[in-house]
């Protein structure tokens, strides 16, 4: 069944058109890649399923339900969690705080606390610097931050964008770690990565994405033979 | 003897001028927008006290009472009308439109007070406290403004670091985006940060009325420029900023105005303000601002 399911979108930055009208599917329990270059429209892609810009035309539906027009702090309590590019810790707020406030829309103080321990015992570094502001943590710890904070509202579908981006290769296999893992434990993931190799190597199903449009969609260990994809996207 | 009363005197024109900081700040830090008709909402207040003090002859608590709430709505009601339409605009749009809340709320002013200054009831009828023999009076206006703006600040910083709003208050000054992420409200969180600041404006006009007690619709404007400055000089989007901004002026101001000339002491307050910023860009206490892309 699928979770979410993206319908001739398109997406417009003032005159220039980002998306253009681009159709895909993420179902339950599935890893789904979107892979391509810088300025392909991944990253829009996302922003726009999670409400920070406004889709031109197309639907998004997520779990039956259209929420191309929901605001997208709604989402969070329907169980869409959105790990953004870049990160996007609140640098002056503490480890815990930063935690807490991927808490926000739950209501359920002792669970969340139980969900607070789960978070500690996957990622032991940010027990470690729980009252540290989030701004001193290394790229890697920010990351993992950033996961934690959306793990908090225990969401059903992942948003992940570029989650490797910047890290040393060590914490990049780390990272893909995680995201089997939370994986494993029940979460569907949306998977955006520039790291090709890395996206194919986890994920069920992929879509190549080129200036706007999908050119390219499969299975992921299919796509990672084929020799158009190996050209532009694998190569070492 | 006579350092020390003008001192004090200017502690408590600076506390006034911190309490009427917190709004600016607050708006700027959260909303990322200079809300030029913040002084005005002083005047709107002070005139709902008056009203409500003089014209009906009410209890002062009473008449603060309804000047905050007053001060609150019309805190909302501008976000909400005039600013809220806005939130994607240039910062240019929002400060011109920001100047216009300020010339509409003087204008309304005019028509229902008329030009002439209105002689404002104190709210404070304590006794003045007198000490040295004689020798140092300190006024009871004073002394509740010290502790008011006191209480204030306790109060505001326990309510951001303490409770769930005041944390996403916090997120929202940060990242807009991100803190819409975790399910924030922006748009409500904005309003609250207008309440809150609008509110204190009330209770900023009710203190400095007492101490100044002539008003007119244009009370609000000096002393919204001058907490303004003070925001600014503590470092604009900080809450301690605002204190020590606001302090460091009253008393400046108050000196100048003592020993100096009182015709310059607002230039000499405006003096300093300028080479602070020559010296800390970013006021006394002010964060490095990084521009998110």
């Amino acid at each position: 069944m699928a979770i979410l399911e993206v319908r001739d979108l398109e997406v417009c930055y003032g005159v220039i058109q980002a998306i253009k009208g681009i159709s895909f599917e993420v179902n339950q329990g599935e890893i789904i890649a979107l892979i391509g270059a810088n300025g392909a429209g991944k990253t829009t892609t996302l922003q726009t399923i999670t409400g920070l810009i406004p889709a031109k035309a197309g639907k998004i539906i997520y779990n039956g339900t259209d929420i191309t027009k929901t605001p997208g702090y709604k989402l969070v309590s329907m169980g869409i969690a959105h790990v953004p590019e870049g990160r996007r810790v609140f640098a002056e707020m503490t480890v815990l705080q930063n935690l807490r406030m991927g808490a926000y829309t739950r209501k359920d103080k002792a669970e969340v606390d139980e969900t607070l321990k789960s978070i500690y015992q996957r990622f032991p570094r940010l027990e470690e610097r729980k009252n540290q502001p989030a701004g001193t943590l290394s790229g890697g710890e920010q990351q993992m931050l950033a996961m934690g904070r959306a793990l908090m509202s225990r969401p059903k579908l992942m948003l992940m964008d570029e989650p490797s981006m910047g890290l040393s290769p060590i914490y990049v296999n780390e990272i893909f770690d995680i995201i089997k893992e939370i994986h494993k434990s029940g979460t569907t993931v949306l998977l955006v990565e520039q790291n090709a190799k890395k996206a194919l190597s986890i994920a069920d199903k992929a879509y190549v994405l080129e200036t706007g449009r999908i050119v390219l969609s499969g299975d992921a260990r299919e796509m990672m033979d084929n020799e158009q994809v190996k050209k532009a996207y694998l190569s070492e | 003897m006579s350092f020390l009363s003008y001192f004090i005197s200017g502690v408590s024109l600076g506390a006034v001028y911190a309490i009427i900081a917190l709004g600016y700040t607050m708006v700027y830090g959260i909303a990322r927008m200079l809300n030029f008709a913040h002084g005005d909402v002083i005047m709107v207040g002070s005139f709902v006290i008056f009203t409500v003090v003089s014209t009906f002859g009410l209890n002062p608590l009473i008449g603060i009472a309804a000047g905050v709430l007053a001060c609150t709505l019309l805190g909302v009601t501008v976000e909400r009308i005039a600013y809220r339409p806005l939130r994607e605009a240039t910062s240019l749009a929002v400060l011109i439109t920001a100047i216009g809340v300020s010339y509409f709320l003087q204008n309304v002013a005019l028509l229902i007070f008329g030009s002439n200054a209105h002689q404002f009831t104190s709210v404070v009828s304590l006794p003045n406290l007198v000490l040295a023999g004689g020798n140092l009076i300190i006024s009871s206006t004073a002394i509740v403004t010290i502790i008011s703006c006191i209480i204030i600040m306790i109060a505001l910083t326990a309510f951001i670091n303490r409770t769930k709003i005041g944390q996403a208050m916090l997120a929202v000054s940060e990242d807009r985006g991100a803190a819409s992420l975790m399910g924030i409200d922006v748009n409500k969180t904005i309003a609250v940060t207008f309440a809150i600041g609008s509110a204190l404006a009330a209770i900023a006009g009710a203190l400095l009325c007492s101490a100044y007690p002539s008003l007119t619709p244009y009370t609000g404007s000096m002393p919204g420029i001058k907490a303004f400055t003070a925001a600014v000089f503590g470092g604009i989007g900080s809450i301690p900023g605002a204190l020590i901004g606001g302090i460091v002026l009253g008393v400046i101001e108050n000196l100048s105005k003592a020993y100096i000339s009182s015709q310059l002491s607002d230039a000499i307050v405006f003096a300093v303000l300028i080479i602070v910023l020559l010296v800390r860009p970013t006021g006394i206490l002010g964060r490095k601002i990084n521009e998110k892309v």
